[in-house]
């Protein structure tokens, strides 16, 4: 995928796979040398604190490599459960879908912005 | 409590939680009731999540525990499910600490707790060191 890495989230995760995903992705970024990460969790129905410290966490820990990430998909009722969960989400940049995540990377990596 | 004498208990299930792979199991079992009444999507994303964080801290800080897992209906008008977190672990030392955003023993954000409450219409803690701890939420279909 060129510089970019895109992962789909197709299961539902407990804590322990989620922690391997932020390893093993973090460790791919640094593999590839991608410059952007693009997170596709529209399979996923339950965002917690836990999966949302992880998505944070993923985005940082990218950033220091020098990598952006981009969350795409959410559902409509993850986003309402997330903020009334009160989830600090900060740092996270979002999508609707894996296109306009795209062009937001691309924007963000090619220095358009 | 004029509201309990009133409800009706449709369907009871207990469900053993050893380890985290158990939540997978569980959380499906929750959506099925959860789909047989009709609850709204909305609904069960906000039921699931709370009870994921209500199961984490059972994992976390107890090791073990059961889910009590009820489909209720209340004077025929409106129907929910109730779930009832038990563990025999610790015990929480200060509730009314625990309940405030932000506060955490270990490390985590520590929203699990009043985060849940806010997901949920009803939401019951009680706790002791000698028992353990016991968490009642209730979510109804499209309240």
């Amino acid at each position: 995928m060129g510089p970019f890495l895109l992962v789909a989230i197709q299961v539902d995760l407990y804590d322990r796979l989620a922690l391997r995903l932020e390893k093993d992705l973090v460790n791919m970024v640094g593999k590839k040398k991608a410059k952007g990460v693009l997170i596709d969790i529209s399979a996923v129905n339950i965002v917690d604190s836990f999966m949302g410290r992880i998505l944070v966490n993923i985005t940082r820990m990218s950033k220091i490599l020098g990598a952006h990430t981009v969350v795409v998909g959410m559902q409509p009722a993850v986003a309402i459960t997330l903020i009334e969960l009160g989830l600090p989400m900060s740092g996270i940049q979002s999508a609707l879908n894996v296109e306009k995540g795209m062009e937001l990377l691309q924007r963000k990596c090619f220095g358009l912005e | 409590m004029q509201i309990r004498k009133t409800m009706v208990i449709l369907n009871k299930e207990v469900i053993t939680i050893k380890s985290e792979q158990d939540a997978v199991f569980f959380r499906n079992r929750v959506t099925e009731h959860a789909v047989k009444i009709r609850m709204t999507l909305i609904n069960q994303t906000k039921l699931l999540t709370a009870a994921s964080e209500l199961l984490r801290n059972m994992l976390r800080y107890a090791g073990t525990g059961i889910v009590v897992c009820e489909v209720l209906s209340a004077l025929n008008l409106k129907t929910g499910i109730r779930l009832t977190f038990i563990d025999k672990g610790p015990g929480i030392k200060n509730l009314e600490e625990a309940m405030k955003d932000g506060f955490s023993t270990t490390k985590s954000l520590g929203i699990g707790l009043p985060g849940a409450k806010r997901l949920v219409n009803e939401f019951e803690i009680e706790s002791s060191m000698e028992k353990g701890t016991s968490v009642m939420i209730l979510k109804w279909q499209n309240v």
